[in-house]
């Protein structure tokens, strides 16, 4: 523990393996599987204080802390779970897991598959949200937590956190739902269809087979992280950090790069398909794509809510377009209808969808403060 | 603006909504008068507000809080949830106020509103004197006040009357006194009980 900076500190993965065999919402029986996940905090003697951080399209179970191996590797929930922090470990037991069909150690694309002793590859099953919050509860079942205090996320970390209080009502106190939708709009799908083409395109994809190949789709990853890059940033963002400036002095007529916003995408770009991979990208993408709890009542959202029992806070920010303040309020209006405690905040923020990665003063006050209000 | 008036506001709005109803509050400030409600009522409230400082004050109280903007209507609320739809003080301060008022009892059965009555003994001495009134319940000067409607309890009863809005019952207020003569003279706030004509 690092009390001087509200760190956590060093911590270490753990690893969970499972074999009573799950059936995934696409039909696909897995007769085993392993999730990788960090806990910072101590469970209470009631168990009744354990929080469930759920990860977005890239993210892991390293949500806080740092690798003893690699102390550059900061969580990427880092500013909201510590001692002290708004999600205060001194008061929770945090738990942070890689989702199933994930690249950073739980079973995935680029796991064995035991039938072939291979990875996966795109023979890996699609799973969806509802598969990730059943394999998530399965790790609860493990730790000995009966119910979460709450579970919390962002972007698609927030539809788990809604898929948790429908399918497991009675195992969750509270959702937080930051910067989530209900379900993904026609443009949403778009341009994750757009990704996954540059992905299925690449000719180092074969077929999904590509680690057979020694290759991975890199230039496919690469354009579907430059895409996500330009739909997580708010036009005015992205005019104040890079506007039109220039990466040399002069334009040079030619096709490397001339502006700034350029050399960005180039580089975020390069570095995720340095890490990430493809086929968990098409399968997190296509999670996203058939994310729809009101899909079974006619569209009727307040109705598929009428099953949760938690109580609800609701978190969007004004500059972003990929899940709009708009996507938020529906879900408000849908809980209000079921007569569920719920409160929402719409954060002003220049910085578009990714502002719920950020510390902003106003946006962590107010999930501190609701956090405070959680008995445990 | 609630704490203007403090509990004596919360009372006389308390009186009218019954043990376990759903409220909704308008413009609700840090929450107080929901957290009363479902303190004293077990009333399942709601508050809206639209300004940063108070919802995360509705937070830190424990009360539900939604961050929207009253000038865009209540148009995500079904027809006729509530059984009250409450607007303690705030009023005055919105431009749609016909709007307003249309949405408050399409989405409550009963609406309960109170403002400021600029037609007081006092404002209109100050008005007949060639300034605008400033008063305890009309704190601000012309240049820096949140109000942007300045009307009295005969005109409110006239909007009324012409939008088949039915006012079930009337208060009016001088300090904590209740004034029970000439009340647009003498009130200084108005709190009304409002329902839909039949």
């Amino acid at each position: 523990m690092d009390e001087a900076n509200n760190s956590v500190g060093e911590v270490a993965p753990q690893r969970a393996h499972f074999d009573t065999p799950i059936t995934l919402a696409g039909g696909v029986v897995l007769p085993a599987f392993d999730l990788v996940y960090e806990t910072y905090g101590e469970l209470n003697a009631a168990r009744s204080n354990a929080v469930l951080v759920c990860h977005a399209l890239s993210g892991n179970h390293h949500v806080a802390g740092r690798h003893a191996d690699n102390p550059n590797n900061i969580g990427w929930w880092d500013n909201l779970v510590g001692p002290g922090k708004p999600l205060d470990t001194r008061k929770f037991f945090v738990v942070g897991v890689n989702n199933l069909g994930g690249c950073y150690g739980s079973t995935g694309p680029v796991s064995a598959n035991p039938a072939t002793g291979k990875p996966w590859g795109a023979d890996f099953p699609v799973v969806i949200v509802e598969d990730w919050v059943a394999t998530q509860a399965r790790l609860a079942d493990r730790l000995g937590i009966e119910a979460w205090a709450a579970v919390v996320g962002g972007s698609l970390g927030g539809m788990q956190a809604v898929q948790w209080t429908l399918e497991y009502p009675e195992r969750i106190r509270h959702a937080l739902v930051i910067a989530a939708a209900p379900k993904l709009t026609a443009q949403n799908i778009a341009f994750n269809e757009v990704a996954r083409q540059a992905i299925l395109t690449d000719p180092d994809f074969h077929g999904g087979h590509y680690h057979e190949h020694g290759v991975v789709p890199a230039r496919g990853l690469r354009l579907a992280r430059m895409l996500g890059h330009i739909t997580y940033l708010s036009d005015d963002q992205m005019a104040e950090k890079f506007g039109r400036k220039l990466r040399q002095r002069a334009l040079n007529f030619g096709y490397d790069v001339d502006f700034e916003i350029e050399s960005y995408l180039r580089y975020q770009g390069d570095k995720f398909a340095g890490y990430f991979d493809a086929n968990t990208y098409l399968i997190t993408t296509k999670a996203l794509d058939y994310f729809d709890p009101a899909r079974d009542y006619d569209g009727n959202l307040a109705a598929a809510l009428a099953r949760a029992r938690a109580g609800f806070l609701v978190v969007s920010f004004s500059t972003d377009w990929r899940f709009a303040p708009e996507r938020s309020r529906e879900i408000v209006y849908g809980l209000v209808h079921n007569g569920l405690p719920v409160s929402y905040a719409e954060i002003e923020s220049m910085a578009g969808h990714d502002s719920f990665l950020l510390d902003d003063p106003h946006y962590h006050a107010v999930l501190r403060a609701y956090f405070e209000g959680i008995k445990t | 603006m609630t704490n203007v008036l403090g509990r004596f506001d919360f009372d006389v709005i308390a009186k009218w909504i019954k043990p376990g109803e759903k409220v909704l509050d308008l413009g609700c400030g840090d929450g107080s008068l929901l957290r009363y409600l479902r303190d004293e009522k077990g009333v399942l409230g709601y508050g809206v507000d639209n300004d940063a400082d108070n919802v995360l004050a509705c937070i830190r109280n424990g009360v539900n809080v939604i961050q929207i903007n009253l000038e865009a209507g209540l148009c995500g609320f079904e027809d006729g949830f509530f059984d009250h739809v409450v607007m303690s003080l705030s009023l005055q301060t919105v431009r749609h106020t016909e709007q307003l008022l249309a949405e408050m009892l399409r989405v409550g059965r009963e609406a309960v509103v109170s403002f400021p009555n600029f037609g007081q003994r006092s404002h209109r001495e100050a008005i007949a004197q060639g300034r605008m009134p400033v008063s305890k319940t009309l704190p601000y000067q012309w240049y820096n006040s949140p109000n942007v409607r300045f009307f009295t309890m005969a005109d409110f009863e006239a909007l009324c009357a012409g939008r088949g809005i039915v006012l079930r019952e009337r208060l009016g207020f001088d300090g904590e006194a209740t004034v029970t003569e000439d009340l647009n003279l003498n009130a200084s706030i108005a709190v009304y009980r409002l329902g839909r004509a039949a």
